[in-house]
């Protein structure tokens, strides 16, 4: 293909992006890193002036973490927005100093005995083995 | 429904397997909350003529993912991730596995063929196993150490049988896997 014969250039708009572009202000996915799965959040209590101006989908997170820390994945499957666009919103809530992000053990840990220890004493407690 | 405020640290498991090996069932007998399921993207390039002219078309589709969670202690919590086990969902793996403690491979041994692209992954992504030999309804059980010999595992890999729909057996298969991260590093 190509553009030889003067073609006005396609301009693409795909109707099922537009409410997902909307909720998320036009804002593109942060590395996956920042908001992995297993990252734990919960509001600030002192954010309270930010949180006037926030999208709907922003306010559902924040009452959704106003009480206690969920993880990353568990916003996404209490509020039902896909996983991205949850990234995206709890970047911005971050940003506005709205919410508290604990990262997860990152990757070198898992050769940690100490910590897989702890895994293993806690399964085995939860399950009496 | 919130993690005990002390929770400092997460760490995540997968349970990986091929579709319909009891991935869900399991995490449902294990999980201290409701499962829940996270919505997310993967893209893969389009089946079908459009191969035979070359055009890069993608399409991208919305899988639902399972998942669990445990606390394990006031400071530590655990949750376990339902991964597909198709090539076509390398993308999530990608960032699923980074940062897993390990995963624990869910087998159905009359369909054992099927474990083969699962390992495939779980190794490529560098993932330590345990392979849990679910027992389904009405089969006879199988000698673990014909799975073994089938799947053509390292000796060292545990063999474990894990009746997904019994909770004892579901949480010992996850213990047997995190033992024998901890022997790894004797």
């Amino acid at each position: 293909m190509s553009d030889e014969y003067g073609q006005e250039p396609h301009l693409e708009l795909t109707s099922s992006l537009v409410p997902l572009f909307v909720i998320t202000n036009g804002r593109a996915l942060p590395p996956d890193q920042e908001y992995e799965r297993t990252a734990l959040v919960t509001a600030r209590k002192e954010g309270g002036a930010a949180a006037r101006t926030l999208s709907p989908e922003g306010q559902v997170i924040m009452d959704l973490v106003a009480d206690g820390f969920l993880s990353v994945a568990e916003v996404a499957g209490h509020t039902h927005l896909p996983l991205g666009v949850v990234r995206i919103l709890l970047a911005q809530l971050e940003e506005s100093g709205l919410v508290l992000v604990r990262k997860p053990v990152p990757r070198a840990d898992p050769l940690d005995r100490e910590l897989l220890g702890a895994v293993l004493d806690g399964l085995k407690s939860r399950f009496g083995a | 429904m919130y993690l005990d405020p002390d929770v400092l640290r997460s760490v995540k498991i997968l349970v990986v397997g091929p579709f319909g090996v009891g991935k869900t069932t399991y995490i449902g007998n294990i999980s201290e909350i409701e499962p829940l399921q996270t919505e997310e993207e993967i893209t893969e390039a389009s089946v079908g003529f459009d191969d035979l002219s070359r055009t890069p078309d993608k399409t991208t589709t919305t899988v639902a993912m399972d998942f669990g969670r445990l606390t394990l202690s006031e400071e530590l919590v655990l949750y376990i991730f339902g991964t597909p086990g198709q090539e076509r969902f390398k993308e999530m793996w990608e960032e699923l596995s980074r940062g897993a403690l390990g995963a624990l491979v869910i087998v159905d041994p009359q369909r054992l063929d099927e474990s083969f692209p699962v390992l495939d992954l779980v190794e490529r992504f560098g993932l330590t196993y345990a392979i849990g030999v679910n027992h389904f309804e009405g089969t006879t059980t199988y000698p673990l150490d014909e799975v073994r010999e089938a799947l053509n595992l390292p000796a060292d890999t545990p063999v474990v049988a894990c009746d997904v729909r019994d909770q004892h057996s579901a949480a010992q298969a996850l213990i047997t896997l995190v033992q024998h991260l901890k022997s790894l590093l004797a």
